[in-house]
């Protein structure tokens, strides 16, 4: 194969009559296979899956952190409102409006330019940027999450002396978990594929590896056709298994 | 045992109660009725603070509860509420339903709390459903559960929130005989009901509510034989 490539690539760049298919043959195998490219593709998917993983992490405990802070503020009983808990809440209310209200692209690129600029670890600039990104959303699933469980639950708990935080572990929490995981699983993709964004300020993931190999190869259809479908397979992938999870969550329900 | 003062509350500018004064004595079921939107279950809703008042104070035991320092879970723990639309927690089982606020308020130890929980669904017939999930109760069976539910922390107080409201027909019955077995305990009870047998049958003393004042108040044989104002006349006609 590597003999074939090597005669055919001569005599398509000595602009020799190629068939189609053998244009075909000689412009995936550079694309993929000449001087071990697919292993490019690889570390890229594989710091593309860190990278989403470690911005869910940051997204779903800012998220978490942001939607019990704003939850709990305005579950206060009229007349007795915590001071800190005010600060804190307006804190979080200018967070989601400010990253919400702006690109991810630009958010990634004043973190990257502006914020870290003298950081060269511009993959994890990356990932921290898109958590911080992606707690926003979170904590507006979340919110949601917890305002969809019924307020006679939370009012029945009360009642029955329950303070306000375990009334939230025991009833509310477990409620609302039902309603959170199938949005956050629809986070998740979004952020898989979000993290494409990270290459404009230098993250080595997918992208990065098909734009290294086109810069090189002056061919751009292949690297960008074969990260596309890497992609897919993925989004694919996790679709699968985030049905799966929902379908269980569902039957548990109807017990 | 209870002592409203000038109680007042107004939603969105709209006034739901305008300056109560009552008092319910220990041992004294007090029955509530009332066209609906007269603030009746604001009015209840008010004495364990799930509402909060806009003015007037509230005191329970020689505590004043509508001071801001006074810590309203152990304030709670004494009163027990039962909701129109019951309100059973449905991820965890009817004997957790019954063990979850004895246990995590630190009232009971786990297998005191889950002894208690079997001889309260002894006492309502339901022992059997212990393990089951609220979602598989009918509407009385929950009604039921949560009037144990509240019994658990033995409360010195039951507050009713239209028991019955909520439930078929043929369901109503066996919720009023659990109440009633309770008011012939003892329990101080105070129940805002459409149920006008129950509150001829039970009540010690009834009150009848309109546009966030109480309008009339009286045993239950005078207040039904012999109205006096018309609101409550004109009430009665129509619910009799």
């Amino acid at each position: 194969m590597a003999e074939l490539y090597t005669e055919w690539k001569a005599l398509m760049t000595a602009g020799g009559e190629l068939s189609g298919w053998q244009t075909f043959f000689v412009k995936f195998y550079q694309a993929f296979i000449d001087a071990d490219r697919w292993q490019l593709y690889l570390s890229g998917v594989g710091t593309t899956l860190m990278v989403t993983a470690m911005a869910l992490v940051i997204g779903v405990v800012l998220g978490v952190f942001v939607a019990l802070v704003r939850t709990a503020h305005d579950q206060q009983r009229r007349g007795r409102h915590n001071p800190v808990l005010g600060v804190l809440n307006a804190i979080c209310k200018v967070y989601t409006t400010v990253i919400r209200g702006t690109p991810v692209m630009v958010q990634l690129l004043i973190f990257s330019f502006v914020i870290f600029v003298n950081s060269r670890n511009f993959t994890m600039v990356g990932a921290f940027g898109l958590g911080l990104n992606s707690g926003a959303y979170v904590s507006e699933i979340i919110r949601g999450g917890l305002m969809s469980v019924d307020p006679g639950q939370m009012e029945a708990g009360r009642s029955l002396g329950m303070n306000y935080f375990t009334v939230m572990r025991f009833i509310i929490i477990p409620q609302a978990i039902k309603a959170i995981l199938p949005a956050l699983g629809n986070e998740f993709i979004i952020l898989l594929k979000d993290t494409s964004l990270i290459s404009v300020i230098g993250g080595k993931e997918l992208i990065y590896a098909a734009q290294g190999i086109l810069s090189r190869t002056y061919e751009a259809m292949y690297p960008l056709l074969g990260a596309a479908a890497i992609y897919l397979v993925l989004v694919m992938a996790f679709t699968w298994l985030l049905g799966r999870l929902e379908r269980r969550l569902r039957k548990s329900d109807r017990r | 045992m209870i002592d409203v003062k000038n109680l007042s509350k107004s939603f969105d500018g709209k006034p739901v109660l305008c300056g109560i004064t009552e008092h319910i004595y220990p041992g004294e079921k007090v029955v509530i009725i009332g066209p609906s939107g007269s603030g009746k279950s604001t009015f209840l809703r008010c004495l364990n603070l799930l509402e909060t008042p806009d003015s007037g104070e509230i005191t329970f035991d020689g505590a004043v509860i509508t001071d801001p320092k006074v810590k309203i879970d152990e304030v709670r723990r004494q009163m027990g509420m039962v909701f129109q639309h019951f309100n059973l927690f449905p991820n965890m089982t009817i004997r957790k339903n019954i063990m979850l606020a004895p246990v995590q308020t630190g009232l009971m130890k786990s297998d005191e709390a889950a002894e208690n929980a079997m001889a309260l669904l002894r006492r309502v017939n339901l022992e059997d459903k212990a393990d089951a999930y609220p979602s598989q109760l009918s509407g009385g069976q929950k009604q039921r559960i949560a009037i144990v539910r509240a019994l658990a922390m033995k409360p010195k107080v039951m507050l009713f929130d239209e028991p019955t409201s909520a439930l078929d027909p043929e369901m109503v019955g066996e919720v009023l005989e659990v109440m009633k077995e309770l008011a012939a305990e003892g329990m101080t009870m105070v129940v805002v009901t459409h149920e006008m047998g129950f509150a001829r049958e039970v009540g010690t003393r009834v009150l009848f509510m309109g546009d966030g004042t109480i309008m009339e108040q009286n045993t239950p044989r005078e207040l039904f034989e012999h109205p006096q104002c018309e609101r409550l006349q004109s009430f009665l006609a129509k619910v009799l």
